[in-house]
């Protein structure tokens, strides 16, 4: 089909013309795909969070709006959609308006380096995981606009406190990354699927069990989630840096933020739970599986993202709010040094040949 | 043809964006241009086929550099300093300055001559990637400069350490 398309685009354009055009319309569509899969499951992640956290606290969570209260993200969202949208009179309009959209747009920008099976990928660059750190330093700028744009106290102190946490965190996911990199010998998020997949555990957990902890602490404070989501603790700042936003540009965190929950929970599992493959050994002793076409593999890549998503929302539910200064003491003096420690053994036992 | 009109954009971008940092009295705004021009200049870094190095300004520059910068702004009192109208006062002299040097580039810029042609063409760096064509030649060739530079980091490390402890003793 793709073929006659192009002989057809071929006889308008040219040859050279009818690829590229070819080219671009296949990116879109998958750029279109993506964003549509993230947002239907950024919506019903907020069901699932309250549902979860409501059965934790022996409640029983949204269930007026449709069966089960299936729809309630859809009411959630036409509610947003629909408020007014009020901007402070401090405000510093250009910057308030951009805010959310720096926000958003990094979050949405980061999906498109993340391979959800073999050969789906909107952009297989070779620097993907640094696209990906650079993605989620462009998203503190959205939340340091934000609260310093609104021109209120609470705004403004849960801006700076997200920018210095999200700055300090950066450096222990970095880092703990860095043991995966050396690991699979790329950067390159499908070809750290692939190394994964040869290795005999299958997955990089298993010998990276230090940069897996820090990175699953540092996952926590990146999105801002609790037991570190001091930018936004409701007690004493309202709520952080979007206090002031309303309607949708609210709506446009809320979903930045569920966004890079998704993001982050996709790294870990491309760079330390084997991506959306099983590890050899299974599929050595199911060999049909082996012949199922590449996209049913989507099933185990959300299948691991999930599992992640359910631990976010089981710890908020489980443990209370640290203290800044013990939030900054843990990056600091306890995973950054311990990232360290796991980037030097990662390194010796390369080049001893254990790994 | 399409080459030269990416660069020229870049150019042109990236010099529209630097006067747009220093002529801003609003420093956050400043700040705000800046980041759009290291991502222009990152862009530029992509064009050059170095990924790495763009990714490495987005993070470091934009990621850590800029943001450490909005803040020292962020505590700034701004409402004085909006109602400056001048912030520069000694523009004429940076003139002067400015315009000497640009006349002493444009006249070296005659005897430019490309340098010799190394291993590292496009294609070896495109088959090789360029994360592991640069961490070959720092870490083999270019190994001595590397350390030096890392010694001077962690002087000024150590400076940051010894002058924040003082400050807490007293």
């Amino acid at each position: 089909m793709i073929s006659s398309v192009t002989s057809f685009l071929a006889s308008i354009v040219g040859e050279p013309m009818a690829d590229m055009i070819l080219n671009i319309v296949i990116i879109l569509i998958k750029v279109a795909v993506v964003i549509g899969g993230t947002l239907l499951h950024v919506a019903y992640a907020t069901y699932w969070e309250r549902k979860v956290i409501a059965h934790m606290q022996l409640r029983l969570g949204p269930r007026e709006v449709g069966p089960y209260g299936l729809f309630q993200p859809f009411a959630d969202g036409i509610k947003l959609f629909f408020k007014e949208d009020i901007i402070p009179a401090d405000a510093d309009k250009p910057i308030f308006y951009l805010a959310p959209v720096i926000f958003f747009s990094s979050a949405l920008t980061a999906l498109s380096v993340l391979p959800f099976f073999d050969g789906f990928v909107v952009a297989n660059i070779n620097v993907g995981l640094l696209f990906l750190l650079a993605m989620s330093s462009l998203g503190a700028y959205g939340i340091v606009m934000s609260g310093w744009s609104a021109g209120s106290k609470y705004s403004f102190l849960g801006g700076l406190r997200s920018a210095s946490q999200v700055i300090s965190y950066e450096i222990a996911m970095g880092l703990s990354l860095v043991g995966v990199m050396i690991m699979a010998g790329s950067l390159n998020l499908t070809d750290i699927v692939h190394a994964q997949y040869n290795y005999p555990t299958g997955f990089y957990a298993i010998p990276q069990i230090l940069g897996f902890f820090v990175f699953f602490v540092a996952m926590f404070a990146e999105t801002n989630r609790l037991p570190f989501d001091l930018p936004e603790a409701e007690s004493e700042l309202v709520a952080g840096y979007f206090t002031e936003y309303s309607g949708f540009r609210f709506a446009m965190f809320f979903l930045g933020e569920y966004t890079g929950m998704l993001i982050m929970s996709s790294i870990g599992t491309l760079c330390f739970l084997g991506g959306w493959t099983l590890p050899k050994f299974i599929m050595d002793l199911l060999p049909f599986l082996s012949e199922l076409p590449s996209f049913v593999w989507i099933v185990v890549f959300l299948a691991k993202v999930y599992i992640f998503m359910f631990i976010f929302y089981w710890v908020r539910a489980t443990l209370p709010r640290y203290r800044y200064d013990q939030l900054m003491n843990i990056g600091w003096k306890l995973l950054i040094p311990l990232a360290l420690v796991n980037v030097v053994l990662s390194g010796t036992l390369k080049i001893m040949g254990w790994f | 043809m399409l080459q030269q009109l990416f660069f020229g954009y870049y150019a042109f971008a990236i010099i529209i964006l630097s006067l747009l940092v220093v002529t801003r009295s609003n420093p956050v705004h400043s700040v705000m241009w800046m980041l759009l021009l290291f991502f222009h200049i990152a862009g530029l870094y992509l064009f050059l086929n170095a990924e790495f190095i763009a990714a490495i300004q987005v993070i470091v520059y934009a990621g850590a550099i800029l943001v450490l910068f909005l803040f020292v702004v962020l505590l700034l009192n701004l409402r004085e300093e909006l109602s400056l109208r001048q912030v520069a006062g000694s523009w004429p002299s940076a003139f002067f300055i400015v315009a000497g040097l640009f006349v002493v580039v444009t006249a070296a810029l005659g005897s430019y001559v490309p340098g010799p042609v190394g291993a590292y063409s496009i294609a070896a760096v495109r088959s090789e990637t360029h994360v592991k064509a640069l961490g070959k030649l720092l870490y083999t060739e270019y190994l001595f400069p590397f350390e030096i530079a890392s010694l001077v980091l962690l002087v000024a490390v150590v400076g940051a350490v010894v002058l924040a402890k003082r400050k807490l003793r007293s």
